[in-house]
């Protein structure tokens, strides 16, 4: 009996220890915290350290879906984005890495650096705020594997569906104000950004991602270092304090948990710039075949899109009633031009309503009216022309190695009864 | 009152005196017993026990329905070596959701020992690649699959 009770006494005591150990790191995980920590109940560990549940530690829709958990890569579903501007819980997250550990924004440093920078210099996040006009974009961010689930031989990597994709609202400063403050060289060509995520086999020597854009991207007014998401602190899984935002680009180019922006003489050669990442073939290869690293190509602006975010792939509704349908889409660099839709798989198009952005890289609103001939089956297809002419494809666009840049058109399921 | 009256009352106080003392006892002991089985008892700040359930010693590497519990990974030839070499340093959910062949498996381990830092796996490689090709096959998806899974519903407008 007193050995019972010996056992649970200690039992009791290593718990506590570890409570106490883990309360700290805890506390920068989820971002906030813990009142009361030290009060908590005796063998109570905090959800997020004992069985994690990613929804409650990222503040994300249950309907989201969870890819993998190591590092987090958590996709939406189209119906999920349904809003205008993308609120946090609908938010895809993509990680290379770890996500960071006790940021403390007071001490936070930006340095701007590289081959091609006039004066090196760093900057706090209070100086970025006071020194430089603040601006606030919708930008739209797509990860440059969103749909590589249908890539047949399949590519490699998490196997996105549709949901990797948002239009948040960010507030920040202008990359541009910042590179010109520090001075920028007339050889400098690439920017590369660095970040504190560790890797994920925590060898300090590697980065998680460190990727960049040209100069001319980086220079652009929409291009900021932004500390606003939606009028309030970028959340942590998002990039908190400082994320570097690039619409229209693969969403790799907007680097979370910024703290080095490196102006290069050269194409950035950081982590996930090189070899397949974020690369396709420079000429267009058959689905499986081999491609050599010097034959893939950097991927820049994305292409065009869109996405029917209402209503929920597989309403039934009543014959005679007319289903009205909206979502999104948008074009990389470029403007959507023209939206349809088809009910019959591409035998007819018909026209959309579709909205002027609401600044550049803002993704473009539609809507439209359908009414089904008869009873069945069916399914609504979108399709977007960008200002060039191009549109989306319906069938899968030219297979890659790394299964990048799937626009083909979404469709929903519509049963007619 | 006679002297014997006195002496039987007296007798029977002493009796019931004893009978308190030893009925004070049998709690008392009673008490500490029950207390040394469950020492958290009368501390009633604390309502650990009572809320969570720590289970002490679950086992880690539990199978059930065919599936290795921890890791999702399917239970057959070659698991644990896959658990104890591909799982350290991203989720069993990146390996389950790739579908490769060989070859591709192949080329993917040199990349992640190129640049990932992963160990040389010697004869386990093998072991690795043919429970990933045989319980992970790809499967073929052609340009365009048809959409599956639909949850259907009725849309009221």
């Amino acid at each position: 009996m007193l050995f019972i009770l010996i056992y649970k006494l200690s039992v009791l005591k290593r718990r506590d220890f570890v409570k106490k150990a883990t309360l700290s790191s805890f506390a920068t995980l989820i971002g906030t915290e813990l009142v009361f920590g030290s009060q908590m109940l005796d063998g109570y560990t905090p959800l997020a350290l004992q069985n994690p549940d990613p929804f409650k530690l990222f503040n994300k829709n249950k309907e989201m879906v969870v890819l993998n958990d190591k590092p987090w890569n958590i996709e939406a579903q189209a119906h999920l984005l349904d809003d205008k501007i993308t609120p946090n819980s609908s938010m895809f997250i993509r990680n290379n890495g770890l996500v960071p550990e006790n940021i403390d924004p007071k001490n936070w440093m930006l340095t701007i650096d590289g081959e091609s920078v006039k004066n090196k210099k760093t900057y706090t996040l209070a100086e970025l705020k006071s020194k430089f006009e603040q601006h606030t974009y919708q930008l739209t961010i797509e990860c440059g594997g969103n749909g590589r689930a249908e890539f047949d031989p399949p590519a490699k990597g998490n196997q996105w569906t549709s949901g990797a994709v948002h239009c948040a609202s960010w507030t920040g400063v202008r990359l541009r104000d910042v590179l010109e403050n520090a001075g920028i060289k007339n050889n400098a060509i690439y920017i590369g950004f660095h970040a504190i995520d560790r890797h994920l086999s925590m060898d300090p020597t590697k980065e998680a991602i460190s990727r960049g854009c040209p100069m001319h991207k980086a220079l652009q007014d929409e291009t900021l270092l932004a500390f606003k998401m939606n009028g309030k602190d970028i959340p942590l899984i998002h990039g908190y304090p400082l994320r570097l935002v690039a619409g229209g680009w693969p969403a790799s180019v907007s680097g979370k948990w910024v703290n080095r922006i490196s102006i290069r003489n050269k194409v950035h050669d950081g982590a996930k710039m090189t070899g397949t990442a974020y690369r396709v073939p420079c000429k267009s290869v058959a689905p499986g075949e081999k491609v050599k690293d010097e034959d893939m190509c950097i991927i820049e602006s994305m292409p065009v899109k869109s996405l029917i975010t209402y209503p929920k792939t597989g309403a039934k509704i009543k014959k005679g009633n007319p289903l009205n349908i909206r979502g999104h889409a948008w074009a990389g660099e470029l403007e959507v031009h023209k939206m349809e839709y088809s009910i019959d798989f591409g035998s007819t198009w018909n026209t959309c309503n579709i909205e002027k952005p609401t600044n550049r890289l803002a993704w473009q609103h539609f809507s439209a009216t359908v009414n089904f001939p008869k009873v069945g089956y069916y399914e609504v297809w979108a399709r977007a022309t960008d200002s060039n002419g191009v549109a989306q494809p319906m069938i899968l666009p030219g297979w890659n190695p790394k299964g990048y840049l799937n626009n083909a058109c979404h469709r929903i399921a519509v049963k007619v009864n | 009152m006679t002297k014997e009256e006195i002496f039987r009352a007296h007798v029977s106080k002493v009796y019931r005196l004893l009978m308190l003392l030893f009925a004070l006892f049998v709690i008392t002991g009673g008490g500490l017993i029950y207390y040394m089985f469950n020492p958290g008892f009368f501390d009633f700040k604390s309502k650990s026990e009572t809320v969570v359930s720590v289970p002490l010693d679950l086992d880690e590497d539990r199978i059930e329905n065919g599936i290795h519990l921890r890791t999702g990974l399917a239970d057959a030839v070659g698991l644990m070596v896959v658990v104890n070499n591909c799982t350290n340093c991203h989720s069993a959910k990146l390996v389950i959701q790739n579908r490769m062949s060989a070859e591709r498996w192949n080329t993917t381990i040199k990349w992640m020992q190129e640049t990932q830092n992963l160990w040389d796996l010697g004869g386990n490689q093998e072991i690795i690649v043919n429970y990933l090709v045989t319980n992970y096959p790809p499967k073929a998806k052609g340009r365009r699959m048809a959409l599956t899974d639909i949850d259907w519903y009725e849309l009221e407008d």
